[in-house]
C-alpha cells in the first residue's frame, strides 16, 4: 500500500516558499492569517492565489501586521480551527508576545518561518536568529535542509502540533532565498494522501461551543501559574517521542523517514560537524571530500531544536574525538551559541566531557562553502590528535578581521 | 424591538456575581446591559476582553464570572482575536460543520486597549469587515494599572502620568475623536452611549449587532477610583457627562450622524469638573483658562455635532 | 483547600464551569448594607439595572431582596431609587441588629 502511494508522488520543481504554499493547499486548513514580509511573501502570494482560484476552503485573513496574524491564529485556534501562518525575521519579532499566548493556551498553530536575520543593520537575507530568538516560547521548532524537507516538514508539523500529548504550536524553518526563492526538486504527494495523513482537527475545547460556555485565557496568580507552565514543559518534552513517531508514519506514505536528528557518515567518524538547516548541504560535500582524503569526517544534522533532543545528540556524538557546533544566528554575550550551550549541557548532565568547539557562521545570508567546512574538519583533526582546545572558545567563521 | 426592564430582569445575568470589580464599577453595569439586550433578542453571545480591569476582575483562575464563551488574549489584539473566531464560525457554518445560530461576537475593551495600544487592530478589523461589535468601556485612563493617561483622557484631567505639579496642570491635550476616526474608516455603525441612558444604550446595541459588518459603541464609564468621586455616584456622573455635553449621545449609521438623546438643559462643564477629584485643580483661579478651554471645546464639538446631525 | 496539581488541571488554562465566580463572596467587602423598604418599592427595576454586581434578586418581575453574599455595598441602588426605598445602613450595625 505504502509503496503504491510513493510511486504516485509527482516530482515538481518548486521554490521553497511555494513548497510550503503547496503543502498548505493540500492540507486545506480552516484559517490562514498572514502578512507579507520578505522573504516569506511568496508563501502568502501563492496561497492567496489558491484562495482566489477556489482551490481551498480556507478562510484567509489578510491582516494588517504579523501581530494581528498571530492574534488571529490564536482566536481561530481557540474557536476550533486548524490555523496557520507564515512569517520571517522581523515579523516573528513583532509576534513575540503572542507566541507565548499561543503556547500557553495550547493552540496547535502551524507556522512556516522563512529564516531571516534581525535588523539593525537592515538585512533581508537568511540566518536563524529569528527562530533561535524565540526558542524558549513553548513552540516546537524544526528546520529543513532542502526543498523536499520544507514540504515534508510542513505536513508532518500538523500532526505533531495537534497530537493530544503535545498540543503546542510549531514553527517550520527554512532558509530565506537559499531555499525559499530557489527552485528545488520536490516530490509532491497526491492531495488525498496528504489529507488522509493530516486528518481532521478535533479541538479539545472550542470557544464556539455556546451551549457549554468556557473561559479562555483566564488570569493566573502565583497559585496556578507555575502549574500551567509545568504542563507546557511536559507537553513540549512529549514532542521528543511524538516527532519521530510521526516521522515514521510519514515515511510509510512518502518513503522518506524523519527523526529528531539525522546523521551523515557518522558511524565510524572521528571528527564531526553539528549543524542545523540548509548549511548541511555544503557540509555534506565537505564530509565527502574529507573522506576521500582519508579523514574520518561526519555530520550530525539537528532537525528539531525545540524540544532539544539531548539523548539523540549524546548517543550520536559521545564516542567522537572532536565536534564543531555550528550556529547560524546572532546571540550576543553568551558563553556560546544556542546549539553549543544545549549540547554542552546534554553531555555535562550525563557526566561526559567532550572536545567541542563553537562557530557562528553565515550571518545575514553569507554563504558558507565546502572548503570552509573542510578547514573546520582540519582543525578538529588537530584537536583530536592533541586533545587541546585553544581559546577563543567562541569563533566566527569567515569574518574579516 | 423595545426592551422592557420588567421583562429582561427575569433573564439570567450572563456575567455572574462574585467578580472582583471595585465598588460601584461602571464596567460591569455596562456589560450587564449589553448582554441582557442581546439575550433579549434571543441571540447567543461570544465575548472577549483585552487585558484590563474587566479581564482581571472576571477571570481569576480557576474562577470565571462569564456565563457566555469568553476569551482574553493580550492587551492590544482582542479585536483580531475575536474577529478570527468569527471568521472561524463563518467558515464552519459554510462547511456545514455547525448550525448558524446568528451568534453575536462582542468585545468589551477599555479605552487604553481601544484608543491607544489596540487601535491598529481595530482599524484592521473594520477595514476587513469582520462582523464583531466592539464596546469600549471608556473610563478615560488606564485604571487597571492605577490611572495613567490614555488617548481618551480629557484635557486638564489629573492622572498618575499627567500629575498636577507646579508647572504642569494635568493633561495638556484634548482626547481623540475615535468615533470620527472609525467613521472615516467606513464603519457601518458607531455610537457614543452612557450607562444611565439604558434605553438609548440598549437600542444602540440592538442596531449594532443587527447590521452586517463591524460596529463600535463607545460607552462612558465613570470610574469612582480613577475619577475621584464617591462610589454611589457612578450613574449620576454618567448623567452629568451627558447633561454637560462632555459626552454627547449620538450614533453614526453608514456615515449619517444622529443625536439620539439631548440633554433637557445643557449644564455648564464646571458642574462636571466640580464633582470629580481629578479636575479639582481646575477650580483654582490660575487654572481657570483650562476649564474655559474645556467649555469652549465642548461647545464647539456640540455645535459641530448638531451640524453633522442635521 | 487542596489546590490541583499540574497533572489534574485542564489543558490550556480553560475554565469549564461558567459563572463559578459566585463561589467567591464579595459581600465580605461591604461597609454599608442596602436595605429595601418593600412598602415603598414599586419594582421599577432601576436598582437591578444599575447594580454592578447583579445582586438585586428578582422573581417574576418583582424585586424580592438583595444577594448579600455578593453585594459590595456601593450604594448605587440607594442613590438611584426614585422612591428612596433603599437605605444604606452600616454593615456592623446591621449585623448587630441581626444578632439580636
Amino acid at each position: 500500500m505504502a509503496e503504491v502511494m510513493v510511486r504516485k508522488a509527482e516530482v515538481k520543481a518548486l521554490e521553497g516558499d511555494k513548497a510550503v504554499a503547496e503543502a498548505m493547499r493540500q492540507i486545506n486548513p480552516d484559517v490562514v492569517a498572514a502578512y507579507p514580509v520578505t522573504p516569506q511573501t511568496e508563501i502568502v502570494m501563492e496561497f492567496s492565489q489558491f484562495v482566489a482560484e477556489g482551490l481551498v476552503d480556507t478562510e484567509f485573513i489578510p491582516v494588517e501586521s504579523e501581530f494581528a496574524a498571530m492574534s488571529s491564529c490564536v482566536g481561530a485556534s481557540c474557536a476550533g480551527a486548524r490555523a496557520m501562518s507564515a512569517t520571517c525575521g522581523p515579523g516573528l519579532e513583532l509576534m513575540w508576545e503572542n507566541l507565548w499566548v499561543a503556547s500557553g493556551l495550547r493552540c496547535p498553530i502551524v507556522m512556516a518561518v522563512v529564516n531571516r536575520s534581525h535588523a539593525a543593520p537592515l538585512n533581508i537575507l537568511t540566518d536563524q536568529t529569528d527562530m533561535m530568538g524565540s526558542r524558549d516560547t513553548g513552540w516546537i521548532e524544526i528546520y529543513a535542509e532542502n526543498h523536499q524537507e520544507v514540504y515534508d516538514n510542513f505536513i508532518q508539523a500538523v500532526r505533531i502540533a495537534e497530537h493530544p500529548d503535545v498540543l503546542l504550536p510549531i514553527m517550520c524553518g527554512h532558509a530565506g532565498f537559499v531555499l525559499g526563492h530557489t527552485l528545488g526538486r520536490v516530490e509532491v504527494l497526491p492531495d488525498e494522501v496528504v489529507r488522509n495523513f493530516v486528518g481532521e482537527y478535533k479541538p479539545l475545547y472550542s470557544l464556539l461551543d455556546i451551549d457549554q460556555p468556557k473561559t479562555f485565557g483566564a488570569y493566573d496568580h502565583w497559585d496556578y501559574f507555575f502549574e500551567h507552565r509545568r504542563q507546557v514543559f511536559e507537553a513540549i518534552n512529549n514532542a521528543l517521542r511524538v516527532i519521530p513517531e510521526i516521522g515514521q508514519e510519514y515515511g510509510k506514505i512518502s518513503g522518506r523517514y524523519y527523526g529528531l536528528v539525522e546523521p551523515y557518515r557518522l558511524d565510524d567518524a572521528d571528527v564531526v560537524i553539528m549543524i542545523i538547516g540548509s548549511g548541511a548541504g555544503a557540509c555534506r560535500e565537505a564530509v565527502d571530500e574529507m573522506r576521500e582524503k582519508g579523514t574520518k569526517a561526519g555530520m550530525l544534522k539537528v532537525r528539531c531544536f525545540r524540544p532539544f533532543p539531548a539523548e539523540e545528540v549524546v548517543k550520536a556524538l559521545k564516542d567522537k574525538k572532536a565536534v564543531a557546533v555550528m550556529d547560524r544566528c546572532a546571540c550576543f554575550g553568551a558563553e556560546g551559541s544556542p546549539l553549543f550551550i544545549e549540547t554542552c549541557a546534554a553531555f555535562f548532565n550525563r557526566g561526559l566531557r567532550m572536545k567541542l568547539i563553537n562557530y557562528f557562521y553565515g550571518l545575514g545570508g553569507r554563504d558558507t562553502i565546502p572548503s570552509e567546512f573542510c578547514d573546520i574538519f582540519y582543525e578538529l583533526s588537530q584537536i583530536a590528535e592533541t586533545g587541546e582546545i585553544k581559546p577563543p572558545f567562541v569563533r566566527y567563521l569567515a569574518v574579516r578581521e | 424591538m423595545a426592551i422592557k426592564l420588567k421583562e429582561i430582569c427575569n433573564q439570567e445575568d450572563k456575567i455572574a456575581p462574585g467578580h472582583r470589580a471595585c465598588h460601584g464599577c461602571p464596567e460591569t453595569i455596562i456589560v450587564r446591559q449589553v448582554l441582557h439586550t442581546i439575550t433579549a433578542m434571543g441571540k447567543p453571545v461570544i465575548a472577549a476582553s483585552p487585558t484590563g480591569c474587566l479581564e482581571v476582575c472576571t477571570s481569576p483562575y480557576p474562577q470565571t464570572a462569564w456565563r457566555v464563551p469568553w476569551i482574553h488574549n493580550a492587551f492590544e489584539n482582542v479585536s483580531s482575536t475575536l474577529a478570527a473566531a468569527w471568521s472561524t464560525y463563518k467558515h464552519f457554518v459554510k462547511l456545514g460543520k455547525i448550525e448558524d445560530r446568528d451568534v453575536k461576537f462582542v468585545v468589551f475593551g477599555g479605552d487604553g486597549a481601544t484608543y491607544d495600544i489596540g487601535l491598529q487592530f481595530i482599524s484592521g478589523v473594520i477595514e476587513r469587515g469582520q462582523h464583531i461589535l466592539y464596546v469600549c468601556l471608556n473610563n478615560e485612563a488606564y485604571m487597571n494599572t492605577g490611572t495613567q493617561r490614555s488617548g481618551a483622557t480629557p484635557l486638564g484631567a489629573w492622572t498618575t502620568t499627567t500629575p498636577v505639579g507646579k508647572v504642569v496642570p494635568g493633561k495638556t491635550e484634548h482626547r481623540k475623536d475615535i468615533v470620527g476616526m472609525f467613521v472615516a474608516n467606513g464603519i457601518p455603525y458607531a455610537a457614543q452611549a452612557a450607562p444611565h441612558a439604558w434605553r438609548d444604550l440598549m437600542t444602540k446595541v440592538q442596531k449594532a449587532v443587527s447590521i452586517e459588518g463591524p460596529s463600535y459603541i463607545d460607552v462612558i464609564a465613570p470610574c469612582p477610583r480613577g475619577w475621584r468621586f464617591p462610589i454611589d455616584q457612578t450613574i449620576y456622573m454618567s448623567r452629568l457627562a451627558v447633561d454637560t455635553c462632555m459626552w454627547p449621545l449620538y450614533e453614526v449609521e453608514n456615515g449619517k450622524y444622529r443625536i439620539t438623546t439631548r440633554p433637557l438643559e445643557k449644564k455648564p462643564v464646571i458642574e462636571y469638573l466640580k464633582a470629580q477629584g481629578r479636575f479639582g485643580h481646575l477650580l483654582l483661579p490660575e487654572n481657570k483658562h483650562i476649564a474655559d478651554e474645556l467649555q469652549r471645546k465642548v461647545d464647539q464639538d456640540w455645535e459641530e455635532l448638531q451640524k453633522r446631525a442635521r | 483547600m487542596r489546590l490541583k496539581s499540574w497533572k489534574e488541571l485542564e489543558t490550556g488554562v480553560v475554565i469549564l464551569e461558567p459563572g463559578n465566580s459566585v463561589l467567591y463572596r464579595t459581600g465580605t467587602w461591604r461597609t454599608f448594607r442596602p436595605i429595601i423598604d418593600m412598602e415603598k418599592c414599586t419594582h421599577c427595576m432601576f436598582c437591578w439595572l444599575y447594580c454592578p454586581d447583579g445582586s438585586i434578586l428578582v422573581k417574576d418581575s418583582k424585586v424580592i431582596g438583595i444577594d448579600y453574599e455578593h453585594c459590595k455595598g456601593c450604594g448605587i441602588c440607594a442613590r438611584e431609587c426614585p422612591k428612596k426605598a433603599v437605605t444604606m445602613v452600616e454593615e456592623v450595625k446591621a449585623r448587630m441588629e441581626e444578632a439580636k
